[in-house]
């Protein structure tokens, strides 16, 4: 079976957090020269505008900072089968946001700051996605 | 800061027919629009030199329109790759044009095969390259979804509820059974509103505006000028664009923004205002961006007509009905008129400082507001009779 989501096509930018979660860790940048955490991947720091870039991994914990629920399928022939859905923005605790989805849980229990830990779903041979889970389960 | 008060004017407008399925190829709902603001103001092709557009290469190039049109004198033809946060900038940059000598008479217009042809609200690209490659594999890909994330923080701050944004639902579906261009003209109630299907949670199906085949153009020209064409001029008085820190790349990557319960009109207020020279109080009617009823929320607050957090308040009680305190988005808005991307709003408030508006006028209406963009960055004009 063809995998028929969206998967992710890595750029120099993004390529070692993509690597990295295929080794089950979640990598985020750290600026080597000010110290910002910053997450999606760029090459200059937006505070400092140095390059010099550090790899730091994640605890993988964080909370719901927002979130929705997917209730209608777009389009709907691949996500006819996930609805309902939970898509959520959350904060780790290094301070970045992340965007992914929370999964083993009902969508109605999500709340705001609800703490997340991170899984890895290898859904692909080559790809595998970060997603966060209540951090009580 | 737009500093030219009174120095410009609309002096034409125009629209297509909004409809479901047009038809007919972009460009020929472009430059139908567009003939019709050269009439409205009582030119000829020769006198147009200027054509702005934004669009996101789902219409036809500014210079498309101006070669079907024999528009021969249009050397400056301008098109902003941009979203509905351009409606308004498009005529702002117009008055810049002029100002700057470039132009003299600038058509503005957007068009789109909305419905039928492209659609804006997302999910039919699968693609998760660049910077959707940290969003659309999780399924978050459509324009309801993204503005679902950014009501949700309105909600988890302020608690805002859905009667609150029902209010706008229904306020606007009711201003537009009097309008003959909008494409929704039945009624809907609040219970309506409560029942209607959840699309994106919170978002229901009457949260979310149409999808429409449609064009609008507006004609800008000196005031002076104006004065002299075949309706009376409606002068720009103020306006702005702009937006707050860490906007992304994009909608979905606008994480990183403070915080998804304020949208950009907290940071073009104070321009805005000052650039106009009045008040919250002096604005008779208002044509907020109302892609979703969210976005109204977010500019009432931004924008000052009341605090942070208390725009689910405000829009209750008839106050932005047409007979109430501040008339919104009198024409029934992108959520009922149609969703020609916001340049209709502009159409509307012309309209209603012309007192053109017939069963929907706004009684003695002398300063109307529009507003463009709903997330990161936008724009607003303040407009005068």
């Amino acid at each position: 079976m063809t995998y028929a989501k969206p998967l992710p096509v890595p750029d120099p930018e993004s390529a070692p957090f993509w690597e990295g979660t295929r080794r089950h860790k979640l990598l985020i940048q750290q600026c080597g020269n000010c110290g910002r955490n910053r997450f999606p991947p760029t090459t200059f720091c937006s505070h400092c505008r140095s390059d010099a870039v550090r790899w730091l991994e994640a605890s993988g914990r964080g909370k719901v900072f927002s979130w929705i629920v997917v209730r209608h399928p777009v389009p709907k022939d691949v996500y006819a089968s996930d609805v309902p859905y939970v898509v959520a923005i959350i904060e780790l605790d290094e301070g970045v946001r992340i965007v992914s989805n929370i999964v083993e849980c009902d969508p109605s229990d999500v709340r705001a700051e609800t703490p997340v830990r991170v899984i890895f779903r290898d859904v692909t041979d080559s790809v595998t996605l970060p997603l966060f889970v209540p951090a009580s389960s | 800061m737009w500093s030219l008060r009174d120095k410009y004017a609309i002096a034409g407008i125009g629209w297509t027919d909004f409809s479901k399925k047009s038809g007919r190829t972009v460009r020929s709902l472009a430059s139908e629009a567009c003939l019709k603001a050269i009439a409205d103001a009582g030119l000829e092709a020769a006198d147009i030199d200027g054509v702005i557009s934004f669009h996101f290469n789902d219409s036809a190039p500014a210079m498309a329109v101006a070669t079907e049109l024999g528009l021969d004198n249009a050397g400056y033809a301008v098109d902003y790759l941009s979203g509905g946060n351009a409606a308004n900038l498009i005529t702002l940059a117009a008055t810049a044009a002029i100002e700057a000598g470039l132009a003299r008479n600038v058509l503005c217009f957007r068009a789109m095969n909305g419905r039928s042809g492209f659609r804006l609200g997302g999910g039919r690209d699968l693609s998760a390259h660049g910077i959707t490659q940290y969003t659309a594999p999780f399924g978050w890909i459509t324009y309801p979804q993204a503005m679902a994330m950014w009501c949700r923080r309105h909600i988890i701050k302020y608690g805002t509820a859905p009667e609150q944004l029902g209010e706008i639902a229904v306020t606007f579906r009711e201003n537009a059974t009097r309008n003959p261009r909008a494409m929704q003209r039945q009624p809907i109630t609040m219970a309506d509103y409560l029942d209607s299907r959840m699309i994106v949670e919170p978002f229901r199906m009457l949260d979310i505006c149409l999808e429409t085949d449609g064009a609008c153009a507006v004609l800008i020209t000196g005031t002076e000028r104006a004065r002299d064409m075949k309706k009376k001029p409606v002068y720009i008085m103020g306006g702005a664009y702009g937006g707050g820190p860490d906007q992304g790349e994009d909608l979905f990557d606008a994480i990183r923004w403070p915080d998804q319960s304020h949208n950009f009109a907290k940071y073009i207020a104070d321009d805005l205002w000052r650039s106009a020279g009045v008040t919250q109080r002096d604005v008779d009617f208002a044509e907020i961006y109302d892609c979703f009823t969210y976005s109204v929320i977010m500019a009432l607050e931004g924008l000052g007509f009341c605090k942070e957090g208390e725009g689910g308040a405000y829009v209750q009680g008839g106050r932005i009905a047409r007979g109430g305190e501040l008339p919104l988005n009198t024409a029934g808005g992108l959520l009922s008129e149609g969703y020609i991307h916001g340049l209709n709003h502009v159409i509307e408030a012309v309209q209603q400082l012309r007192g053109e508006a017939g069963p929907r006028q706004v009684p003695d209406a002398r300063i109307g507001l529009t507003t463009a963009g709903a997330m990161t960055c936008g724009s607003a004009m303040i407009l005068r009779n």
